[in-house]
C-alpha cells in the first residue's frame, strides 16, 4: 500500500500553524506523484514535446559554464584556451537556449497552450523569453571585446530614446555585468522553476481533439440536450 | 605566434570553416534588415518546427493510453 505523505507532520494540535498549513496548500497544489511522474500521457510522445525539456537541458549548460566563467574571469577566458573552450560553450548553449526555446514557444502557440486554465503558464513562458533577452543582451555587453564596445555604443540611443539610460547605461560594463551574472540569472531561473511547476501542476496540454472527436462530442450533445 | 608561418595545415585546420575576415552580409528589403547568418538560423528553426511534427516519436510497446517519461 502507498503511504501518503503527513500533511501535518503527526501532531493534530499543530494543524493550525502556519507551517502546517503552507505544507498543507503545497501539498494539495503539487502532490509528489504529479510533481514527479513516472508517465506521460499517451499524446506527449511527440518531438514537439521535448523543445521544452532541450531548452532547460541548455539553461543548466549556461548556468555552469557562466559559473566558471565568473570564477576566473574575462582575462582567463580571453587568453587561456580552456577558457576560450568555456567561453565558446557559454556562447552555443545560449544559441542552443534559444534555438530550442523559439521551436518550443512555435509549439506551444499553434496548440494553443494556455487552454484548460493554463493562462499562467503560458504568460510566464512570454516573461521568461524577455526576461532571458535581456540576459543575453548584457551578455553581449560583458563580452569585454569590440564587439561588445560596438553594441555598446549602438544600444545606447535607442535604450536613451526610451528613457532608460536614466539607470540602465549600457556603457557602463560594470552594472551591465552584475546584470548579466546576478540578478537576471535569478529572475530567469525562478521564472523557469514557476513555469515548470505550473506545467507539472495543471498537465502537459493536450493536443486539439479530432474532427471525428468534435463530431462524437458534438452527437452526445444533441443526445443529452431535450 | 603566428599560426600561418609555422605551419600553413595546421592554420588552416584550425581556422573557421567559412571565411569571417570581410563584414558580414545582409538581406535587406524595405525596412527588413537580417544577417544572412540571422535568416539561416531562422530557416533552421522553421525546419527543425516542421520535422518536429513530423517524424514520428519512438514508442515503446506498453500499456494503452500512457508513454514513459
Amino acid at each position: 500500500m502507498t503511504e501518503v505523505p503527513s500533511k501535518t507532520a503527526g501532531n493534530p494540535e499543530d494543524a493550525g500553524m502556519w507551517t502546517a498549513k503552507i505544507r498543507s496548500r503545497v501539498v494539495d497544489a503539487l502532490p509528489p506523484d504529479r510533481l514527479l511522474p513516472d508517465r506521460q500521457p499517451a499524446y506527449v510522445a511527440s518531438w514537439i514535446y521535448v523543445f521544452g525539456v532541450v531548452t532547460i537541458a541548455a539553461l543548466v549548460l549556461i548556468i555552469a559554464t557562466g559559473c566558471i566563467l565568473a570564477i576566473f574571469g574575462p582575462q582567463w577566458w580571453h587568453t587561456n584556451s580552456f577558457g576560450h573552450f568555456i567561453n565558446s560553450m557559454h556562447l552555443w548553449s545560449v544559441e542552443v537556449f534559444f534555438f530550442a526555446m523559439i521551436v518550443h514557444l512555435w509549439g506551444k502557440f499553434f496548440m494553443a497552450a494556455w487552454r484548460g486554465h493554463r493562462q499562467l503558464t503560458w504568460i510566464l513562458g512570454i516573461v521568461t523569453f524577455l526576461g532571458s533577452i535581456v540576459t543575453a543582451f548584457t551578455g553581449y555587453l560583458s563580452q569585454t571585446n569590440f564587439d561588445s564596445q560596438w553594441i555598446g555604443t549602438q544600444a545606447k540611443d535607442g535604450i536613451n530614446a526610451t528613457g532608460g539610460g536614466a539607470f540602465f547605461n549600457v556603457l557602463n560594463f560594470g552594472q551591465m555585468l552584475m546584470w548579466h551574472i546576478t540578478l537576471m540569472p535569478i529572475i530567469v531561473c525562478v521564472l523557469t522553476a514557476l513555469h515548470v511547476l505550473l506545467v507539472r501542476r495543471k498537465g502537459v496540454v493536450p493536443p486539439f481533439p479530432t474532427a471525428a472527436e468534435l463530431a462524437e462530442a458534438s452527437a452526445a450533445t444533441t443526445e443529452v440536450a431535450p | 605566434m603566428d599560426l600561418s608561418a609555422v605551419s600553413p595545415a595546421l592554420y588552416s585546420l584550425l581556422g573557421a570553416v567559412f571565411n569571417l575576415s570581410h563584414p558580414g552580409h545582409f538581406i535587406h528589403w524595405h525596412w527588413i534588415n537580417l544577417s544572412v547568418a540571422n535568416v539561416i538560423v531562422i530557416g533552421l528553426m522553421i525546419v527543425t518546427f516542421i520535422a518536429a511534427i513530423l517524424i514520428p516519436f519512438p514508442k515503446h510497446k506498453t500499456e494503452q493510453g500512457e508513454a514513459h517519461d
